[in-house]
């Protein structure tokens, strides 16, 4: 009995003791193999007397069991730090970067473009496009600015011969699906435009997006809807607007619209960023369209305006530079 | 147009504050630009007198001045020649203030002591003039306040009116719009015919009616051009932005801004025998008053006697014939000239006047005769005179007719989605001048006042209603229309998309402009004649881009010099080829282009610094044809002049060619400066913007066999050439084939090069049995040998 004991002791300080799975695997011979101590032990059963055998056989047993039960505990976590201490010498800097390509971006001015469109698309405008040099009837005559109309003057035009210009506005994208189309129409037309006029704050050329909405009943109330609405969420701001009269030949009534602008100083002021207004019955009827039947709204922005404003650009030169430590900002 | 509020105030002065009454007329579609004080912020300034002035006895250029402020004598220093006894003057007593913080103070000049300071024009801000202190009217009364004495507690309104808006080219139509929209009745000036105390005229012939359908004009003899024009007339004019001149020119000025009624006044004594209202004859020549000389067209309507142009009509008069300091005897001319005569006309010659302004968007052509009497009463007051009858030709079939415009309720209400009460709508018109020739439930009938010729249809009427009901008032609603629905295509791809490839490939979108120098297009495409432009912003930028990469390469210099040495850049656009002259077939296509250059990854921790080559570019380019469904693209060699002939390919779908790609050519590299080879592509964007819609095929359940051949060919065989052969000959089942490895260089012949495939096959129904895989690459190694000369490498 004291024997087994301490052969149990002995064996499970040794399993604790091992270090290694070939020393573990010693031990275990020493113990548990054929010509082991337990085992032994068990050959020594013939000498236990006959009312104690079962019992010590028993105890024999439990020990064996106990041993290898440690052995394999101890097995597992020898496997366990040597995989872990293999691992730990695999560690590598996880700060580093990735490899591979880093990721461009768009030009802030065709994300604004694309954040309008998203608007418009949404309520079930097409996106409609067209030439850029166009001729004086779709860019002047069909818009209701006859040859030496005053409006002329507004817009400093690149010509390339008298009847040939570089688009001044996307409108002749409206006249022309108005030629090809009869009511209803809900077009954008985004684009570049021209015009010939260059300091500070003008840039030759530069993006409008522009709608049409033809319909029966369509209202000025329709109009003011959906601009404001428009305003709204494309700068996530419930903002302070005002529609105010103005001229424009292709439309009438015609429409400016300013937002509420607070400065750095807490100063409010009013900053136009929206042309608008009902399509005058004469740019329907020159593109075949009943003006006693249809009525639509128009309206149109510059692009750039809308990008400096969402994006907090302060100089519209920069947007044609292509400077990459501009461009690498719009990601 | 610049007025000043006082001023305006005469004429019609509602209850409001002056912010309300700007902020007021630009919701009334009137835009007031900005809001100026008519001077400099000043105090204690009064009317003085001096009543002596002697010289300084310390100091030449000054003056001990004895000062009286009507009630008390001051003792002033001054340095302006121009101070003298007996003159009226500006004077800052002590404790005036000038500007924002000059406080004026008892002084010593030279050992004499100064109670003030008499005051220049300038420094009190009321003109630009510094010659000396500013001299007063007689009839100024010494201690009154200055600012009160020129009504200086004013600002000037300045309005940028809308081209259509001509009517308001003046103070009348400024304060009629404010009537309007204060319901606010007016004081206008009273205009009276004075008497007529000569009978002297000058014959006036009108041969270009059309253009001119009233010509009015009056002798006035006898005038002093060497009158003083009244203090408050300068002030009126100059708060306007005008110059005073003469008084005759002054008042023909401020009978302009008065009534907007532009005029015209020539010296008697240097016409010669009739006035001619006619057409110019080609190459006519007249000196203008600017001193230029103009060479005249056969489409300007001139002012002529009976030898030669005195005056462009409606734009500016010629040096010889105007009034001068020795005019004795005048000849007034009130017209109206018909904008479409003069449209554009000024601007032709490199002129705008506020004449031309006025004339060309349109004057009241009723305006005539009450404006000449006016000009006469004044001018008769200011510079004595008398005046002669009135000569009128007028042609009425000419003269434009009052438009008749019916206002339908029915419209009114739907085009505002309100129903604006009856009695207001009515109110509005009448008060914007509107003749009511029938009002009923259903409309308005009514005819357009002559100064409103702007009004011609019913939409015009239904601006009126609502600008003057204001804009913000009237309701807002989404439009109300149909549910429709367009197919959800799948046959085209977003630009979007391919746009993301790109940025997802670490390209930068980039815009350039639309024109470009004509020198560096020739330098990438010297057989293209680019489309110029005939006013360009500057000769760089003279002519639009016949491809989208010269701008994408001055791009990148622009950024190699910014030490900016890895570019990727991608842009959408129109580029322009052909000829204006043919519009129609002007190719203006859209294209995607792009340009890399530098390392291929940005620099890092864990690879060289490896630069980008031709295939780089070639997977950007692939990556956008991934999507596209019109047949995939074939690489030819390209002879595109700008790039490296050895390395650059034409692009081709379906054998029609879509794009390009390649190295910039080193030499064009070379002479714009790159320091790095530089890739670029150029495809329609048409080209890749159709889509797959994908059809699914059965995905085989048996095992997929890969054979691997190593090939020995000629250099120059195209492995695109040994894949063709391949996809041709490998039998049943076959499915793919990649190329893993390509070699030349030490072990081979020079003239050859080694290439290495895998091939693999899948059958659909069953396992390919070696023998059968065998069979194929025997078949596929056979047509190799046979039509490209190809050997398994042993």
């Amino acid at each position: 009995m004291e024997n087994l004991k301490q052969i149990l002791a002995d064996a499970l300080s040794a399993v604790a003791a091992s270090d290694s799975e070939s020393a573990l695997d010693d031990v275990r011979v020493h113990y548990l193999g054929k010509k082991g101590a337990l085992t032994a032990l068990l050959k020594q059963l013939g000498n236990v007397s006959a009312e104690d055998r079962p019992k010590f056989g028993q105890m024999v047993n439990e020990a064996k069991d106990q041993v290898q039960g440690k052995i394999t505990e101890r097995k597992a976590g020898l496997v366990k730090a040597a995989l872990n201490a293999k691992l730990a010498t695999e560690t590598i800097d996880i700060s580093l970067s990735g490899k591979g390509q880093e990721v461009g971006g768009l030009h802030p001015v065709t994300r604004t473009m694309e954040r309008i469109e998203t608007f418009f698309r949404g309520i079930g405008f097409d996106v409609a496009a067209g030439p850029e040099i166009e001729d004086d009837y779709h860019n002047f005559e069909a818009l209701n600015i006859p040859a030496h109309h005053p409006a002329r003057a507004m817009q400093d035009t690149f010509y390339f011969n008298p009847t040939t210009v570089l688009r001044t506005h996307t409108s002749p994208v409206q006249v022309r699906t108005m030629e090809k189309t009869q009511p209803p129409i809900r077009i954008i037309c985004p684009g570049r435009v021209y015009r010939c006029d260059s300091d500070q704050t003008h840039t030759p050329m530069f993006h409008q997006v522009e709608g049409l909405l033809i319909d029966e009943n369509i209202s000025f109330a329709d109009l003011k809807g959906i601009l404001q609405e428009f305003l709204n969420v494309f700068f996530e701001d419930d903002l302070k607007v005002r529609f105010r009269p103005s001229y424009f030949p292709f439309t009438e009534p015609s429409i400016e619209v300013d937002i509420m602008r607070t400065n750095s100083k807490g100063e409010e002021s009013w900053l136009e960023v929206l042309g608008c207004g009902m399509v005058h019955p004469k740019v329907l009827e020159m593109s075949g369209i009943d003006s006693e039947k249809y009525t639509g709204f128009a309206f149109g922005m510059g692009v750039e305006r809308f990008a400096m404003l969402r994006y907090k650009v302060d100089d519209l030169r920069m947007f044609f530079e292509n400077d990459l430590r501009f461009l690498k900002q719009f990601k | 147009m610049k007025i000043s509020e006082n001023w305006l105030r005469e004429w019609v002065n509602p209850d409001i504050s002056s912010d309300d009454l700007v902020a007021q007329i630009t919701m009334a579609g009137l835009e007031v630009d900005e809001v100026l004080p008519v001077a400099s912020e000043f105090s204690g300034v009064v009317v003085g007198e001096i009543i002596s002035a002697d010289s300084h006895p310390n100091a030449d250029k000054l003056q001990v001045c004895q000062v009286s402020d009507g009630a008390d004598i001051f003792q002033v220093v001054c340095g302006a020649p121009n101070a003298r006894a007996g003159i009226k003057i500006p004077f800052a007593k002590i404790g005036a203030v000038l500007g924002a913080d000059f406080k004026i103070k008892k002084a010593k000049l030279r050992q004499i002591e100064s109670f003030g300071m008499l005051c220049s024009a300038s420094e009190l801000g009321v003109s630009d003039e510094n010659d000396g202190i500013m001299e007063l009217p007689e009839a100024a009364k010494a201690g009154e306040d200055f600012r009160a004495f020129l009504s200086l507690d004013d600002q000037i309104i300045d309005v940028d009116l809308t081209p259509n808006r001509s009517d308001c080219l003046s103070l009348a139509g400024l304060a009629r719009e404010v009537g309007v929209l204060n319901k606010v009745d007016l004081t206008p000036v009273n205009v009276v015919a004075g008497d007529v105390l000569i009978q002297d005229t000058f014959p006036v012939r009108v041969d270009a009616v059309d253009a001119c359908p009233r010509y009015l004009g009056r002798v006035v003899r006898g005038v002093d051009v060497t009158a003083q024009t009244p203090l408050w007339m300068v002030e009126k004019l100059r708060r306007s932005g005008i110059r005073s001149i003469d008084p005759i020119v002054d008042v023909t000025n401020y009978v302009m801004l008065e009534f907007g009624q532009p005029m015209h006044a020539f010296d008697l004594e240097n016409l010669s025998g009739s006035i001619v209202v006619r057409m110019a004859a080609a190459g006519e020549k007249i000196v203008l008053l600017d001193g230029q000389e103009v060479s005249l067209r056969e489409d300007t309507l001139v002012i002529a006697d009976d030898k030669a142009p005195l005056a462009i009509a409606g734009v500016m008069g010629g040096e010889g014939s105007g009034v001068s300091a020795e005019t004795k005897d005048v000849f007034l001319e009130s017209a109206f000239f018909a904008p479409i005569s003069l449209a554009g006309k000024a601007r032709s010659y490199g002129l705008h006047t506020d004449s031309s302004h006025r004339f060309e968007r349109g004057v009241d052509a009723t305006l005539q005769e009450k404006a000449l009497e006016r000009a006469t009463a004044l001018m008769l007051e200011i510079s004595g005179g008398q005046a002669g009858p009135i000569t009128h030709v007028v042609s009425e079939a000419s003269l434009p007719d009052a438009a008749v415009v019916t206002l339908r309720r029915k419209k009114l209400d739907q085009y505002l989605a309100i129903s604006i009460d009856k009695d207001l709508v009515t109110d509005i018109l009448t008060r914007l001048g509107l003749e009511m020739l029938e009002v009923t439930d259903e409309a308005w009938v009514t005819k357009a006042p002559s100064h409103r010729f702007d009004i011609a249809i019913e939409a015009d009427l239904i601006e009126e209603v609502a600008r003057v009901y204001g804009y913000d008032n009237l309701p807002s609603s989404m439009p109300k229309a149909a549910v429709s629905f367009t197919p959800l295509s799948e046959g085209k791809t977003a630009i979007q998309t391919l746009r993301s490839i790109l940025v997802s490939q670490g390209y930068q979108e980039a815009i350039t402009y639309s024109f470009i120098d004509p020198n560096l297009s020739k330098q990438f495409l010297p057989h293209i004649e680019p489309v110029p432009l005939e006013n360009p912003i500057s000769a760089d930028m003279g002519v639009m881009r016949p491809s989208l990469i010269p701008g994408l390469v001055k791009a990148y210099l622009y950024n190699q010099n910014r030490q900016q040495p890895r570019v990727r850049l991608f842009e959408t656009g129109r580029r322009f080829i052909g000829s204006v002259d043919a519009l129609d077939d002007l190719d203006q296509q859209q294209q995607i282009s792009g340009l890399i250059a530098g390392v291929r990854n940005a620099e890092a921790w864990y690879h060289g610094s490896e630069k980008v080559d031709f295939y780089d570019l070639k997977a950007h380019v692939e990556a956008l044809f991934e999507l596209n469904d019109g047949g995939k693209p074939t690489y030819k060699r390209s002879e595109c002049e700008f790039l490296h002939p050895g390395r650059s390919a034409d692009i081709y779908v379906d054998s029609l060619f879509v794009g390009l790609m390649g190295e910039l050519h080193p030499q064009l590299s070379k002479t714009l400066g790159t320091n790095q080879p530089v890739y670029v592509f150029d495809i329609a964007l048409n080209a890749v913007l159709s889509a797959t819609l994908p059809e699914y095929k059965v995905v085989s359940r048996f095992p997929e066999v890969r054979r691997d051949l190593a090939l020995l060919v000629d250099r120059l065989v195209p492995v695109s050439e040994l894949e063709r052969v391949i996809v041709g000959s490998a039998g049943e089942g076959f499915k793919n084939v990649l190329v893993f490895d390509v070699y030349q260089g030490q072990g081979i012949d020079e003239s050859k090069k080694s290439v290495a495939l895998g091939l693999t096959w899948q059958h659909p129904s069953h396992t390919l049995s070696d023998e059968e895989v065998n069979n194929s690459v025997e078949q596929a190694v056979a047509a190799l040998s046979e039509q490209l000369g190809a050997v398994v490498r042993g």
